[in-house]
This record gives structure tokens, C-alpha cells and sequence, in this order.
């Protein structure tokens, strides 16, 4: 027993050893949101950045309110996400530095094929407005995402609040995850575009409502600050925004999605400014 | 506030239901497992011991493909409600109480059983005698197949969804706040999670040595 014990412990402190020294900084945290995951696409962006500057890139993926929480107590080095007025305060606090435009994709409304409430091609708002007075089943992330927000600010807009009525379901849960539910409840739901695509194939969904300019899903990419983090890999938050901003990088995100489902997931936007897309 | 009690009252009774019915299923299971002489015992007791290591994602994921609608209970309609929860808990705790009630028996004297029965007690009261002399290792069995269920996330995730109002319970409604970023509220919550599984426990140690001091 004491053989074993004094085994486990030289054992941990090995493992203990192993974890990277300061000298090196090849390790960038990047923490992003589940859709950028979940849709696939830095599945393919993040070979690409390795190959080219040697980072290694731990990816953190969560909702875009823990993305920013995580940022706030320097738990993160650059971050990737869809929350424009939250990124703003973000960077107004002094927590971020370098916000660059990096892509957009469009939010879209999906549901059963059959549509009980009657809400193809209808703009988003009156589709929020006909779901409420059907009483038909909407689910929500409801996990203070990006999409959740969103969402909120749809409902907002059509002056009402769902969410103490039955028929609205939280999930606090992914986008895929959302989906699923929302597929087996035969239910209403607001998603991102890329993840929809990517899940089609599993769910008993389809697009209804989209192309309003209303429903543009901007992503920003934000460097935590570095005087507030002196621990955090500046160097490597440099490279990976100036790559991700770069022609390659825009060349990746432009292309992703069009050989496996012949559209593009995202809109690589690095040229342009936040006000022509509107924000 | 009403909202935290809703969910911790769903907790409580999700797995309290899970656990009884992995009892109904264990006890006598794993009783015929310990006492049983035949082929393939120890094969199947080895199968019982990597139950009670059985990944909660993984009867999450089995249980909600056996219940999407795509799937061959799909007609059920029960994805996505406590049920659904219910019976993935009792998958997990199943296999614990089982194992656990079987390695409880077989730790008895052997020869206890060759002499109730000299004694001319019929079966079921030989069971019966030998369920009393181990009653702490069964209430100890009882106690973790209720930690097994109380404290997953895996599986109520997934065959529950994490619908607010309806199968959120603790351990994914943790998971929801931290992923919001609201780590104050995740840990007040898993407080929460914590001191209930203690009283509980408590409890049931108290019945355990209560019955331990009788003896």
C-alpha cells in the first residue's frame, strides 16, 4: 500500500513536471463560441494558423457571455465571438484591445417542414408575432450566447416577452443541442446559419425565415490586454488576428462549406467596417 | 428563488425514483449474482462491475437514441422529460447497487447459508436472514447508487435537454450558469448540491449505525 502510494506520487509529480515552462510560448488560448466550433470551421482555420506560425492553439468553446467572463479574469488570450454590444462594453472596460472585424454569417429562423404557424418568408419579427399567437413550441438557447441575445432583441421588437409563457423552452444549452430539442419538439427556432447547415442532415428542420438585415451575425475577433494580463501571450493574440484578418485566413473562411454543401457558411468581412455591415 | 427550488425538488426527485427502482432491480439481482451457482457467474459479474463504471454520456447518449423519434421508443414521446431522466439515472445507478449488493453477500461466512438452511429455514427466509446481517453494506450500496445519479450531468443533459422549468436539475443547471459566465451562481448551486447530498447521506448513515448498534 505505502509502495503504491509513494508510486502515485512520484507519478503526479512527473505529470506535474511535464506541463509547458514559461520560456516557451508556442500555446494560445483561443476561446470562441460553440458556433464557430460546431459549424466546423476552425476545425479547418486553426491547421492552417499552426502550420503557418507554429502556435498551438487550445480552444476553448462556450457561449459568448462565459467567452467574455472568461476574458474579464484573463483566462483567455484572444477570443472569437458574435456579440457586438457586449463586445464593445468589453473593450470600453479596458479588457480588450485590437477588435477587428473578422466575418459574418446570418441568423435564420427554422422549423417543422409543415409550419403551423404559417411563418415562411415572413420577416422575423411578424414570425415571432405568429409563433406567440399560435402558442407553437419555441426553443431557446437561453445561455446569454450571442444567439440567445439576439433572440431577445428579436422578441423585444415584436413587443413581447416569451419567456414566462409554456409553450417557450430554455435549453441553456448549445446550438446543436438546441436544435435536436427543437427538432424533436417540433418547434421553432432561432440559429446561426453555419451550425444549421452543418446539422441539417440530423434534424427534422428547415429554414423559414431568413435574409433580413436584421438577422446579420457579425464576429468580432478581440485581444485580452495585455497590461491588464501580463501573463497572457501577447505575441501569439497578434498572430493569430492578423491571420485570421489575413488574406489566407479570409481565403479559408470564404471557401469553408462550399465543396461539402455548395454555400459558404461565412462572409469574410476583414476589408470592411463595422458600419457598412451596418452595426 | 422559487426557480433554485423548483430545480433542487426535481433533483431530489429524479434520482430519489432512480434509485428505488435500481434497488427493486439490484437487490435481488445482485442477491442471485452472490448466492447463484452457476455457469457464467463470474463472467456476468464481471459485466456487473464495469456497469458500475459506466460513463454517464455514454447511457445518455444510448438512452436518447433509444427514445428520439427517430428511434424504437420514439412513439413514448418521453425525450426531453423526467422520465427520460429517470430511466437514464437507473441505468447507472442499476449496475452500482447490483454490484455492490452482490460483494456484500459474498462477504458473509459461507458456511452462514449451509447452516440457515441445516436450520430448516426455507429460501426466501435464508435471503431474508442473510439481507439483515449485511444491511450496513446494502445501505452503503443504496448510498452510492444515489451519488451516482445525484451528482451526474451527462446523462440528464442529454436525455433531458436542460429545459428550464421542466428537467432542469442541478448539475445542468450548474453547467448552464458557468457556461453564462455567472460562476457565483454555479457555486452557490453546487453549495447547494453539496450540502444536500450530505444531509442526505446523513440520513441514511444514521439509519446505517442506528441499525449497526442494534446488532
Amino acid at each position: 500500500m505505502r509502495k503504491l502510494f509513494s508510486f502515485l506520487l512520484v507519478a503526479s509529480f512527473l505529470l506535474l513536471s511535464c506541463s509547458p515552462g514559461e520560456s516557451e510560448r508556442t500555446d494560445l488560448l483561443l476561446v470562441s463560441t460553440t458556433s464557430t466550433q460546431d459549424s466546423g470551421l476552425l476545425d479547418v482555420l486553426l491547421p492552417a494558423f499552426t502550420e503557418q506560425t507554429g502556435y498551438h492553439v487550445q480552444l476553448v468553446a462556450v457561449g459568448s457571455g462565459q467567452a467574455l467572463k472568461l476574458g474579464e479574469q484573463g483566462n483567455a488570450d484572444v477570443i472569437l465571438l458574435h456579440s457586438p454590444d457586449a463586445e464593445k462594453v468589453f473593450v470600453a472596460n479596458g479588457f480588450g484591445i485590437d477588435r477587428r472585424l473578422v466575418m459574418h454569417n446570418d441568423f435564420v429562423i427554422v422549423g417543422p417542414a409543415s409550419d403551423p404557424a404559417g411563418i415562411r418568408g415572413e420577416n422575423p419579427v411578424e414570425a415571432l408575432r405568429r409563433i406567440s399567437t399560435a402558442r407553437l413550441t419555441f426553443v431557446s438557447r437561453g445561455d446569454d450566447s450571442g444567439t440567445h441575445v439576439k433572440e431577445l432583441a428579436l422578441w423585444k421588437n415584436a413587443g413581447l416577452d416569451p419567456t414566462i409563457e409554456d409553450w417557450y423552452l430554455e435549453t441553456g444549452q448549445g446550438q446543436g443541442a438546441t436544435l435536436s430539442i427543437a427538432s424533436e419538439k417540433s418547434g421553432y427556432a432561432l440559429t446561426d446559419l453555419g451550425t444549421f447547415l452543418a446539422y441539417q442532415s440530423n434534424v427534422d428542420l428547415e429554414i423559414l425565415v431568413e435574409g433580413d438585415p436584421f438577422l446579420l451575425n457579425v464576429y468580432h475577433v478581440i485581444t485580452v490586454n495585455p497590461e491588464k494580463f501580463p501573463g497572457m501571450n501577447f505575441e501569439g493574440a497578434k498572430a493569430f488576428t492578423d491571420f485570421i484578418t489575413s488574406d489566407e485566413g479570409q481565403k479559408i473562411i470564404a471557401g469553408f462549406g462550399m465543396d461539402q454543401f455548395g454555400e459558404p457558411f461565412f462572409f469574410p468581412d476583414a476589408d470592411k467596417t463595422d458600419l457598412e455591415l451596418g452595426l | 428563488m422559487t426557480e433554485i427550488f423548483n430545480i433542487t425538488l426535481l433533483s431530489i426527485q429524479v434520482s430519489a425514483v432512480a434509485t428505488v427502482i435500481s434497488l427493486l432491480i439490484g437487490l435481488p439481482f445482485g442477491t442471485w449474482l452472490a448466492l447463484g451457482k452457476f455457469r457464467g457467474r463470474s463472467f456476468m459479474l464481471s459485466i456487473i462491475n464495469t456497469g458500475m463504471a459506466l460513463p454517464p454520456v455514454v447511457v445518455g447518449l444510448v438512452v436518447a437514441m433509444m427514445l428520439w423519434r427517430s428511434g424504437p421508443l420514439g412513439g413514448l414521446r418521453l425525450i426531453y422529460t423526467p422520465i427520460a431522466i429517470i430511466i437514464a439515472q437507473t441505468v447507472i445507478a442499476a449496475p452500482v447497487v447490483t454490484g455492490l449488493t452482490a460483494a456484500a453477500l459474498e462477504a458473509l461466512d459461507p458456511r452462514l447459508q449451509q447452516q440457515l438452511l441445516g436450520l430448516g429455514a426455507s429460501r426466501r427466509q435464508m435471503v431474508w436472514y442473510l439481507w439483515r446481517e449485511a444491511r450496513l453494506p446494502l445501505l452503503a450500496a443504496l448510498m452510492a447508487g444515489f451519488g451516482s445519479v445525484i451528482s451526474e450531468v451527462g446523462a440528464s443533459m442529454m436525455v433531458g435537454g436542460n429545459i428550464r422549468g421542466q428537467t432542469r436539475v442541478l448539475t445542468t443547471a450548474i453547467v448552464l450558469e458557468t457556461s453564462k459566465g455567472e460562476f457565483g451562481q454555479a457555486l452557490a448551486l453546487s453549495t447547494l448540491l453539496l450540502v444536500l447530498t450530505y444531509l442526505i447521506n446523513l440520513a441514511l448513515t444514521w439509519i446505517q449505525q442506528r441499525g449497526a448498534r442494534r446488532s
